[in-house]
């Protein structure tokens, strides 16, 4: 009975505790990833931003999420019930699944599989499922064209985003996180690989639907795209759901190229920082360019986006990864 | 025991959603039934230790070719009593074909020896310390290089006939040139035209 107990009960539990952790380390970030959000895009506009509900506003996410929870979730009469509420779920589940691979620092990952980068690349491409599902289940014109923009726009996107990993798996010659992270202790791929950088991080925010290119749910033309039906905490999980996938597009960038959980220089003050620390900062960072561009880019038409993922980047990450490969080839550093 | 287990429970979902796809009325429905058994199906995969196809199975079917199939379906118009008299029509022939696929796979499964002659390329285990995707990677790569790039050849043509096949000029349609709006400068868009001014009487 103990052995049983030690074979697979307690793996198990301590599978689920660090699943838990890193699910409340996810949505913590979230919640100050809201107020981040609102703040910066408040300064750029010489605004205040929330700043009534708790010291700094920063209550101010708290107080949206009790009051998403105590709203009545309003069902439309026409909506297939089932997918409609199975549409938001999808998304945060997949949204938050991908986590399971990220190092956090070195040995900090909760399953250090062999295809990691392959893994999320699959789960990020079930997230478009969500969207789908929601905007159909709606019963309506505006959340229905919502939702079609929204897949045409992450399938598009995801071949340029499958190509820059391409790019950087040439690099490393692995496909675990942790052997990429570490693959750039010398230098990191940023800089040798900074076009792929650009196409990666527009990539990302097409991927996400982050402004400039929050087509799905532009307001003007699609009332608020796919969301328009929902309400309460099904609108909260898609909330949710984005900005998780958004903060997981942020550590796809800082494992790729900005070196993960290594410090800047290998030098005495800097290699003393703990490297989740370092993870944390390259994440905010990363984040702050996603809120910069919101604040400062107005948002594409819809064949302007398209014409960007097909005709300007799935022609220079195929380059790329084809120029590459034939550099390591001829100076014979592949790996 | 746990592998097991998780084998059990997956083989069972499969074959319950196969069900489903078969037997639910919407079509929605089923073809959300289908992704679910292609994710059990890579499940199964995984549990095979074969962790690069059960991702590419994710990856490939369920990222994108179930994405178009649930796309075409959801802006079909369907109609519930004419789908029960086209399954009426298409059903000795779905049977023919379904009892077809059975009797083969029973007999592959009973005589596996006459296969493995013919096709010796089925059932080679490879004891190496690589992890599959090396080795996928290197076998298809050298030593089954041409048929790997027959295989992409004929996705290539494939793609290039569907694309002749819905490629429409419509020259009433005004397309945005990025180029040569870009490079238009007062000199060659601004012209100054004299007017003759009629005064009133």
């Amino acid at each position: 009975m103990s052995l049983f107990f030690m074979n697979y009960i307690l793996p198990l539990l301590i599978i689920f505790l660090q699943s838990a952790l890193v699910m409340v380390a996810v949505l913590l970030m979230a919640y100050f990833g809201i107020y981040a959000d609102r703040k910066i895009w408040a300064a750029v506009q010489l605004r205040k931003g929330p700043n009534v509900v708790g010291p700094f506003g920063l209550l101010q996410s708290g107080a949206d999420l009790l009051k998403l929870l105590f709203k009545e979730i309003i069902i439309p009469e026409k909506a297939n019930k089932m997918i409609f509420i199975l549409g938001p779920i999808v998304t945060c589940f997949v949204a938050l699944s991908s986590w399971a691979v990220i190092p956090f620092a070195e040995g900090w990952v909760v399953a250090d599989i062999n295809v990691g980068i392959l893994y999320i690349f699959a789960v990020s491409s079930l997230g478009v499922y969500g969207i789908i599902m929601g905007g159909w289940a709606s019963n309506s014109k505006y959340p229905f064209m919502g939702a079609m923009r929204s897949a045409a726009q992450m399938v598009s996107y995801e071949v340029s985003i499958g190509f820059v990993i391409i790019t950087v798996l040439l690099c490393v010659g692995s496909l675990n996180l942790s052997d990429i992270v570490n693959a750039q202790k010398n230098i990191w791929f940023i800089f040798p690989l900074f076009p792929m950088f650009i196409v990666f991080f527009v990539s990302a925010l097409a991927e996400t639907n982050r402004p400039p290119f929050d087509l799905p749910e532009a307001e003007a033309e699609l009332v608020a795209g796919y969301q328009t039906e929902y309400s309460s905490s099904l609108f909260m999980l898609y909330f949710l759901g984005e900005l998780a996938a958004t903060f997981l597009m942020c550590a796809m960038i800082t494992i790729l190229f900005l070196g993960g959980w290594l410090p800047p220089f290998d030098v005495f003050p800097l290699t003393v920082i703990p490297g989740v620390v370092w993870f944390l900062l390259k994440m905010a960072f990363i984040f702050y360019l996603f809120s910069m561009v919101k604040a400062l880019v107005p948002r594409y038409r819809y064949d302007q986006l398209m014409r960007l993922g097909w005709k300007v980047f799935l022609p220079i990450s195929l380059a790329c990864v084809v120029l590459t490969s034939s550099f390591l080839l001829i100076f014979n550093i592949a790996p | 025991m746990f592998p097991a287990l998780l084998f059990y429970i997956f083989s069972l979902t499969i074959i319950a959603s196969a069900l489903m796809v078969i037997f639910s009325k919407q079509p929605i429905n089923s073809i959300l039934f289908l992704i679910f058994s292609f994710i059990n199906a890579a499940g199964l995969f995984l549990l095979a230790g074969a962790e690069f196809l059960a991702l590419i199975i994710v990856i490939v079917y369920v990222g994108a070719v179930a994405v178009l199939f649930l796309f075409v379906i959801m802006m079909l118009d369907f109609n519930p009593e004419t789908i029960k008299e086209e399954t009426k029509k298409y059903l000795p022939v779905g049977l023919l074909v379904g009892s077809v696929l059975f009797v083969e796979i029973i007999l592959m499964m009973n005589s596996p020896e006459i296969f493995s002659k013919e096709f010796k390329i089925i059932g080679r285990i490879v004891e190496t310390d690589l992890t599959n995707t090396e080795i996928l990677g290197s076998l298809i790569y050298t030593e089954y290089f041409l048929q790997f790039q027959m295989a992409g050849f004929i996705l290539l043509v494939a793609m290039i006939g569907a694309i002749v096949l819905t490629l429409r000029h419509r020259d009433f349609v005004r397309r945005q040139n990025i180029h040569d709006q870009v490079s238009r400068d007062p000199n060659t868009s601004i012209e100054l035209i004299d007017i003759e001014l009629k005064t009133r009487k």
